[in-house]
Parts: C-alpha cells; sequence; structure tokens
C-alpha cells in the first residue's frame, strides 16, 4: 500500500522524459531498495510488540505472577515485592503499557536478583557476543565459499572432505565441538586457553586466543552448511546455458568460475549467511557456557534458570532487532547482486 | 449423481496405489545397508528408554554414587566409568536416553500438527490460505526461537513439555512451506481434478489423496527435523533448562563432563557419541527415505564414468589451398548411460567452404546438436567424440588440447543457440559481459573493448547501442536478446558461426529481421554459417547446401535447390512434404508417422525403414551406405532411382 504509493508517484517522473538508461535504473533500484527497506522495518514494530509482550501474557496467565518467576522457595514478602516491582498487581495491559513506555525510552527495567539495569548488562556483555559471532561469520565464508566453490569446480578428494565435513557439522551440537576442542588443544596440547575471555582492550593478542576455540566451534556448523550449498549452488549455475555459453565463447575457466558463476552463487551464499547468523545466536547460549564467556549467550541461560525475567526479556527483544537487522541487510544485499530482484 | 459414483472409484484406486507405495518405499529403504543401521540404532535408542527405567528403577533419581568411585575411566565394575558424583555413567546413558527421545517427540508431535494441516492446505487450497501461510514463514523466520523458547523456559521452569512444544510450534510454518511445495504438483494432477469435478468434498480429496502422496516428503522433514529436535533437547539439558538433576538426561551428562573436563575428560565421551549417532541417524534415514522415494520414479542413479583426459596431442592436418574451412570425417559420437555409451551420431561427414551457409536438417532427437556441438567439443552430459576427424584450419579439433580448443571456441567458431533470453548472464550488464568476450580474444585496453562493444552492437543493428549495453539481459526483447547473443558471437571474428535453431524461440516477424542480419554478416564478414534447423522456410532464406540427418546418420546431402526440387531420400521427402511452407507445392500436408527412435534402439538396416512408405525387405537386412547417384548429391537410400528426376 505504502508501496505502491511509492511506485505511482515515480513512474510519471521518469517514464515521461528521455532519462538515460542508467540513471533510469539506478532510480529505480534506489527506490527498490529504500521500499524494501521501509517494508522490513515497519513489519519490525508489530513483530517486536508481538515477541516483547509475550512473556507478559504468559506471566499473567499463570495467576500468581511473582511465584512463577521467583519459583516455589520464595517466600510471599519476596513474591509481593517482585509483584510490585514488576507491576504484576495492575492489570496485564498497563504492565505492558508501563515497559513499551520506558523501553522506547531505552530503559528496560532491572534484574530481579542484582538490581543490575538489563540496558547496562547488555551493553556490556554485547562486544563479547558481537566479537563471537563477527569471528564466526567470518571464518564460515571465508572457508565455506571456498570448500564449496573449489570442491565443485574440482570435485574429488576435496569433494569428499566437503561432504564429511557436512555431516559432521550437521551431527555434532557446537557445544560438544567445544568440549572436545578443549580436551584437545586447551587439556592435551596446552596451546590454547580451555575458558574465559580477554578483552580487546587489555590484549588484542590474548583476545584473540581466547576466541580461537569458541569460534572454531561454534562456526564448525555454518561452515559445513556453507559449504554444501555453495558446492550444491555452484553445480546449478554451472548446468545453466549462460555457463555453456561462456565455454563456448572461449571465456577462460577461471573467469567462468570465479567472475561470472560466483556472482549466481553469492545471492544464495547471502541467503544461507544470514540464516547461519540466527544459528550463530542461538549457538552463543551453549558455546559462551562451554568456554564460560560474559557475553549475552550465558547470561541468557542463566537468567531464564533463575526466572530473572526482565534480562530474558530485554535480551529477547535485542535479538530480534538483531534478526531484524540481518535480514534487512540480505534484502539490501540480493538486490545489489541480482537486478532481477530489483525488477520484480 | 452417476459421475460421482464412477469418478470416486478410479481417484480411489489412484490413491490406494500410491498408499500401496509405502511398503514398496520401505522396502527399497531397507535394500539400504545405511538406512538400515540408522533404523537400527535409532530402534536400540526407543527400546532404552522404554525398557532401561523400568529395568534401573533407581537410576534416574539416583543423588550420588560410590562417592570413592568418582570420576574414573572404564573399569570392569563401571564399562563407560562413572561420573562427577561416582554414578555408573552406562546406566546413566540407558536411562537418560527417555527425556531426549520423550522431547524430541514433543516438539516433533507439536510440528506435525500444525505444518502438516498448514502445508497441505496452502498448497491444495492456494489463494489466501497460501498466502496467510508464507507470511507465518516469514514472520517465524523473523522470531529468535531459542528466545521465545528461554521465555517460555523462565514462566515454566523445567517443563520440558513447554520448551519442546514452543520449539516445535515456532519451527512449524517453514516445515509447512517445505509440504507446500510437495502439493504443488499433486493438485495438478489429473486424478485430483476427477476428484474435484466429481463432487467430492475438499477435506475427502486431501486426506484421502493428497495425503498419501506427501507422506514421502514429511518423513523426510520430519526425520531430519527430529535430529534438529535433539541438538535442541540436549543442548537445553547441557544448560539445565529442561531436565532437573539428578534427573539422568544425556545433555545433563555432557554437562557434567564439561565440569570436570580438565580432571577427567573421558566424561564427555559416551553421552556425545550417543548423541550425535542419533542426529546423524535421524539425519540421514532423512536422506535414505528421499533417495528411496527419488528412486521410486526415476532410473537406477547414473554412476557417471570419470571424463578420460586422454593425452591429447594435436596432431598436424595436411592441408591445401582448395581443402574447406571445415571438413568433418567420419564423425561418431557417444553419450554414457546407465547400460554404457549409447551412440547419437554415426559417420557423419560433410564439409563447409568458406562463407558457405550450410544447413543441417532434421527432426528433433536426430543428433543434429550433438553434431554441431562436437565442432567445439562442447557434448552434453560427457559425451565423447569416440571416431572420425573434425579438420578446421588445419587441426583435428577431435583431438585438440582443451587451452587450445579455448582459442577456437569463440574465436574461429561462434555459437548461438536457440534460447537468446537465457544464453546471457542475468546477474551482469550486456555491455559487461560483451567487453569480456571482446577482451578473450583481443589484447586490447578496458577502454578500447568498451569501443569495440558499442561496434559489435550497432553491427548487429540494434539501435542505441550504448543504451543497449547498460542493460540487463531481463531488460531485453527475445529479438534484442538474440542479437546481443550474435554480437557476442562476433567477438573473436569466427570464421564460422554454428546457429542452433536461431529462430525457434522468437515471433515470426523477428525470425525474418534475425535471419536478414546473418545473411549480411554472412556476406559483410564472409563468415560460413552452420544453420541447424527442422524449419525448411529457415534453409531457405539462408542455406547454400543442406545436409538431411536421420537418426544420427547422415541421409542426404546436396545443394539446396536441386535437393528441394528432387529429395533422393524418403525421409527428406516427407520432412519437404510435411512443411508448412510448402503446402503449395504438395497437395496434402502429411505429417510422418511414427517417431524418430531413440539412440540405442535404431532399427538394424537402414534407421528410417520402420517408418518408409517404400521400404522392402533389403532395407531392413543390412546397413546402407551413402550413395553418390547424381554429381554433388548423396544419399542413404537404395531405392533412389524411384526419386531420380526424369
Amino acid at each position: 500500500m505504502d508501496a505502491n504509493s511509492l511506485a505511482v508517484r515515480h513512474r510519471p517522473l521518469l517514464g515521461g522524459a528521455r532519462v538515460p538508461l542508467r540513471a533510469h535504473a539506478v532510480a529505480i533500484a534506489r527506490s527498490r531498495v529504500l521500499r524494501g527497506v521501509v517494508r522490513r522495518l515497519l513489519l519490525a514494530v508489530p513483530l517486536l510488540i508481538v515477541v516483547s509482550s509475550l512473556s507478559f501474557a504468559l506471566v499473567s496467565a499463570t495467576g500468581d505472577p511473582g511465584r512463577t518467576v521467583l519459583g516455589a522457595g520464595a517466600t510471599p514478602q519476596q513474591v509481593a515485592a517482585v509483584d510490585h516491582q514488576l507491576g504484576f498487581d495492575q492489570p496485564v495491559y498497563t504492565q505492558y503499557w508501563h515497559w513499551l513506555g520506558h523501553a522506547v525510552h531505552g530503559d528496560l527495567g532491572a534484574s530481579l536478583f542484582t538490581q543490575e539495569p538489563v540496558t547496562q548488562t547488555l551493553s556490556e556483555r554485547f562486544p563479547v557476543t558481537l566479537s563471537l559471532i563477527l569471528g564466526s561469520i567470518l571464518v564460515t565464508v571465508v572457508i565455506g565459499v571456498f570448500l564449496g566453490v573449489y570442491s565443485a569446480v574440482r570435485g574429488g578428494v576435496l569433494g569428499r572432505f566437503a561432504d564429511v565435513l557436512s555431516l559432521a557439522g550437521f551431527a555434532l551440537p557446537s557445544f560438544w565441538v567445544g568440549a572436545m576442542l578443549v580436551v584437545l588443544f586447551a587439556v592435551k596440547l596446552h596451546w590454547l586457553p580451555a575458558i574465559g575471555y580477554v578483552p580487546f582492550a587489555q590484549s588484542p593478542s590474548q583476545w584473540l586466543r581466547s576466541l580461537v576455540l569458541p569460534v572454531t566451534a561454534l562456526s564448525l556448523a555454518g561452515v559445513a552448511t556453507l559449504a554444501k550449498q555453495t558446492r550444491e549452488a555452484m553445480l546449478d549455475v554451472l548446468a545453466n546455458e549462460h555457463v555453456r555459453m561462456a565455454w563456448a565463447n572461449g571465456i577462460p575457466p577461471r573467469l567462468i568460475y570465479y567472475r561470472l558463476a560466483l556472482k549466481n552463487v553469492s545471492l544464495r551464499i547471502v541467503t544461507i549467511v544470514s540464516l547461519q547468523l540466527v544459528y550463530m545466536l542461538t549457538g552463543t547460549l551453549f558455546v559462551e557456557q562451554v568456554f564460560a564467556l560474559p557475553g549475552l549467550g550465558s547470561i541468557f541461560a542463566a537468567s531464564a534458570a533463575q526466572g530473572d525475567l526482565p534480562v530474558v526479556q530485554g535480551i529477547t527483544v535485542l535479538f530480534t532487532v538483531i534478526i531484524v537487522l540481518v535480514n534487512l541487510v540480505a534484502d539490501v544485499l540480493y538486490t545489489l547482486i541480482d537486478p532481477r530482484v530489483r525488477a520484480s | 449423481m452417476t459421475a460421482v459414483q464412477n469418478a470416486e472409484p478410479l481417484a480411489d484406486a489412484a490413491a490406494s496405489a500410491s498408499v500401496f507405495e509405502s511398503p514398496r518405499l520401505l522396502r527399497r529403504l531397507l535394500r539400504r545397508p545405511l538406512a538400515v543401521c540408522c533404523i537400527a540404532y535409532l530402534l536400540v535408542v526407543i527400546g532404552a528408554a522404554i525398557v532401561a527405567p523400568i529395568m534401573l528403577p533407581n537410576v534416574s533419581n539416583e543423588q550420588a554414587g560410590d562417592l570413592l568411585l568418582v570420576r574414573q575411566g572404564p573399569t570392569s565394575a563401571h564399562w563407560l566409568g562413572t561420573d562427577s558424583l561416582g554414578r555408573d555413567i552406562l546406566e546413566r546413558l540407558l536411562v537418560g536416553a527417555r527425556p531426549t527421545m520423550i522431547g524430541v517427540g514433543e516438539a516433533l508431535l507439536a510440528m506435525l500438527v500444525l505444518s502438516v494441516p498448514l502445508g497441505l492446505a496452502a498448497g491444495y487450497l492456494g489463494g489466501w490460505v497460501d498466502r496467510v501461510v508464507g507470511w507465518l514463514t516469514d514472520l517465524s523466520l523473523a522470531i529468535p526461537a531459542i528466545a521465545i523458547v528461554l521465555v517460555m523456559l523462565t514462566v515454566f521452569p523445567q517443563s520440558m513439555l513447554a520448551g519442546m512444544v514452543t520449539l516445535g510450534v515456532i519451527l512449524a510454518p517453514a516445515q509447512a512451506r517445505i509440504i507446500r511445495s510437495a502439493t504443488l504438483p499433486i493438485r495438478e494432477e489429473l486424478y485430483i481434478a476427477a476428484a474435484r469435478v466429481s463432487g467430492l468434498s475438499h477435506a475427502h480429496i486431501i486426506t484421502r489423496h493428497v495425503l498419501p502422496r506427501v507422506a514421502g516428503p514429511v518423513i523426510v522433514l520430519g526425520s531430519l527435523f527430529a535430529a534438529g529436535a535433539l541438538i535442541a533437547q540436549t543442548g537445553l539439558a547441557y544448560l539445565g533448562l529442561i531436565v532437573k538433576p539428578p534427573q539422568a538426561s544425556w545433555g545433563g551428562m555432557i554437562g557434567d563432563g564439561i565440569a570436570n573436563i580438565v580432571t577427567q575428560p573421558w566424561i564427555i565421551f559416551p553421552p556425545g557419541i550417543v548423541m550425535a549417532l542419533a542426529i546423524m541417524a535421524f539425519g540421514l534415514l532423512g536422506d535414505a527415505v528421499r533417495d528411496a522415494s527419488a528412486e521410486g520414479w526415476s532410473a537406477a542413479p547414473v554412476s557417471l564414468p570419470r571424463r578420460r583426459r586422454a593425452a591429447a596431442v594435436a596432431e598436424p592436418v595436411v592441408t591445401d589451398a582448395a581443402s574447406p574451412l571445415l571438413s568433418v570425417e567420419n564423425l561418431t559420437v557417444t553419450l554414457p548411460s546407465p547400460g554404457g555409451p549409447v551412440t547419437v551420431v554415426e559417420g557423419v561427414s560433410f564439409e563447409i567452404r568458406s562463407g558457405e551457409a550450410v544447413a543441417l536438417v532434421g527432426e528433433s532427437g536426430c543428433g543434429k546438436t550433438v553434431t554441431a556441438m562436437s565442432l567445439i567439443r562442447l557434448l552434453p552430459g560427457d559425451g565423447e567424440i569416440a571416431g572420425g576427424r573434425i579438420v578446421f584450419g588445419g587441426r583435428n579439433i577431435a583431438s585438440l588440447p582443451e587451452n587450445e580448443l579455448r582459442r577456437v571456441r569463440g574465436g574461429e567458431i561462434g555459437l548461438i543457440s536457440q534460447e537468446p533470453m537465457v544464453s546471457l548472464n542475468p546477474a551482469f550488464r550486456v555491455g559487461w559481459q560483451l567487453a569480456m568476450s571482446v577482451r578473450t580474444h583481443h589484447d586490447v585496453s578496458r577502454r578500447a573493448a568498451r569501443a569495440r562493444v558499442i561496434e559489435l552492437l550497432r553491427s548487429v543493428q540494434l539501435p542505441e547501442p550504448e543504451l543497449v549495453a547498460q542493460r540487463y539481459p531481463h531488460e531485453l526483447s527475445g529479438g534484442m536478446a538474440q542479437r546481443v547473443a550474435i554480437a557476442r558471437a562476433l567477438a573473436g571474428e569466427p570464421k564460422l558461426l554454428i546457429a542452433d535453431e536461431p529462430t525457434t524461440a522468437l515471433d515470426v516477424t523477428v525470425q525474418a529481421e534475425i535471419l536478414e542480419l546473418l545473411r549480411d554478416l554472412q556476406r559483410e564478414r564472409e563468415m560460413a554459417i552452420l544453420l541447424i534447423t527442422h524449419d525448411w522456410g529457415v534453409v531457405a532464406d539462408l542455406a547454400d547446401r543442406a545436409v538431411v540427418m536421420y537418426a544420427g546418420q547422415v541421409v542426404e546431402r546436396g545443394a539446396l535447390a536441386p535437393l528441394v526440387r528432387h529429395p533422393l531420400h524418403p525421409y527428406t521427402r516427407a520432412l519437404l512434404a510435411s512443411d508448412p511452407h510448402s503446402a503449395a507445392v504438395t497437395e496434402v500436408l502429411s505429417a510422418i508417422p511414427g517417431g524418430v527412435p531413440r539412440p540405442g534402439s535404431w532399427p538394424q538396416g537402414c534407421h528410417f525403414h520402420p517408418r518408409c512408405g517404400y521400404a522392402t525387405e533389403v532395407c531392413s537386412q543390412q546397413p546402407i551406405a551413402l550413395e553418390q547417384p547424381l554429381e554433388n548429391r548423396e544419399t542413404r537410400c537404395i531405392h533412389y532411382d524411384q526419386f531420380l528426376p526424369r
């Protein structure tokens, strides 16, 4: 509806006068990218409302919110205090409206147990998780794309290696991979620290060392998936008529593989990487626990186990925002890669 | 009402045929050793989940074992050692199978209960139902599933049911989309249409006729989903969120191992390996079901022979000034098939002189395209030149090494295909792709290449070549795309252009323009053209000579005018007679009865005799040779004297 009105406004502007074709295409592309971004952001609003109101609805549905949150062991005084702090003594929509009013001003409440503001917890722990995820994405893209493309083009031993790797990546959960890495590289070989995190500002080299094993554990599944998908996509593209015509035109193999086909494949790569990023966000819960990293994942799991609702709520909202942004970036990349996405 | 009574058994018969497919599917599955291993392992785990807690009632809630024997490796008393509280690992492993399997079952059931009806409805009904499911899928992909599960577990502490069902529900729409795609083609099938016309209700059709057909895909996705659910269950149990200690669970045992990893690394391995094998079993079982059901409708998997990299040596060929540009001598081409190589082109010979246009004519399936593709050795599906020579520019292309071949492709022999719209890479601008071709064949700067591209586009008579160069392929019409494809083929200034059905995909008016363009280019550049077509109108427009092919062989050869006037082979006669352009000449528009026999099942003797009105007993007895009844005319028919001009 918004998108349509935008389109209508653009058409006479560009269709009437003789605009050079390139400028025309760029203008259309830009308006379409913009429309896509606006659409994603508009959809994000109801999504965030649904996700964040879920816990309020659930807690009030249990009938005894304070008791639910604190567990059976809490005293009536504690329960009453929590009921008051979270506003459980008020109707559920008032509670939510109250939370929302503070949330849009950057206040997500405070932990029930440490009283630390949730936003402070999140901002302290975010860099750890960000390092872990960015490192894992980097490893995933570099190794996954290399393995996928190379095994599609060459096949043979590397193809079988990619098969074995994809099976391993599928069957071995990140936390168990992490545990095995610790046994091998920390306990047996003493090459790397078993657990712990060193901030980058304190020592870049220690920071890197503390991330090697967690990043390896978190990226194995991503590397495996991406390698397999890239290989399949590459084989699909190489079977295309336009690739056959490139061969018939005498284009050298390296240009066919790495210049032409790779761009066709990159659409699938973007899709897989954006999906993997969501899986990695999930993986941080387990990997951070194994390596005792003070990131969002470990506090998320701990807060859920404790019943620290405001923290769980805050991280849920943050995760949702991250996924919305990842999808947004993926959308923009699609339109940059494939002119047909722009056209449709 | 009679219609209903008639249609119902028909539709039901078709559906029950597919129901009977499931035992067959099971049998095919059990023929795969890997699938049998997966099923066996999962049965053992499920058996343990049922039996172990009954046999070992005290294990699950055992607070501590022998505290003097904590963190032991494998011993005769404790086969898999003991954990950090001295409890037997093997016993806890067996008992711990129960919560794992229950958790997987809860998530799986929740997912199936939602996704199967949603997917079937979206695929079968389409319309707004389909849009709602699509919208739900988008939504579920934008939600962090793990976060919602954790919110549930915060509100309902230690409730595995709440956690796993939530997981199944959130992931259901994405699975529904897969079921929807499996349903779409079934909706179009005849017996479904018959059932619908006969007034059966949607619910009846979906449950009786559609559901059995999507059972295969549902088993596949269910199996793969179970693998994911198992990872989630052990992970959440590892975090201590769904199984309360001291209750035994695989995830909890891994957690115990990780907590004691420095003192006793052994503890993580038994539960970890059991878990990894279970995940793998679900995953590989899903793959096996998919392969087994694919086997049902396709032939046995073709194992392609490894491409032979023959030590190709460019053999020099003696040529003189009078030799033709291209000379194909006794060319035989085979394609691999499950039963060994099949000959698709047999002993084909013809010549093309400089600047000449030759047409390869025949129905589809006669080997025209394969013959043409052998000229640049781009055979489909690992095809091979099994015999003969292709002499071009003093070299035998059949034995040319790959790197020299690349110079021939595009540089000496160009190709335009029958599908101009897909012959350009959709992700790059037209000008960019043409410049790549120019720079492949000429050592020029980027700027010079760009200028050359504009020149090329102008030479194929495209108006405003600068604008066309800026476009993407999908922004071109079919005729424009074919002109661009021709421009690209000209980039290397080839001496021979192979035009494979260049006008088939185009509108009639555009066809004439493209043919005219090819004629002009042929004249201006003195470029030879090998035209592949089944359309005599196109042949007449462009070709000087024609080579008629049938079932892998050349059946007639000669200059175009006499060949058309007095065809000397019954196939040529029939082909000409069935051509709508020549309807004025022959009174009756006749189609040739039957079809071209497939390679591998060519008849004995003359390949055409089963369809030939002139065939006698002799025709089926021995191979027929090409004969030369007139000067520059050849025919592969022993009855040609009946057709000779009188």
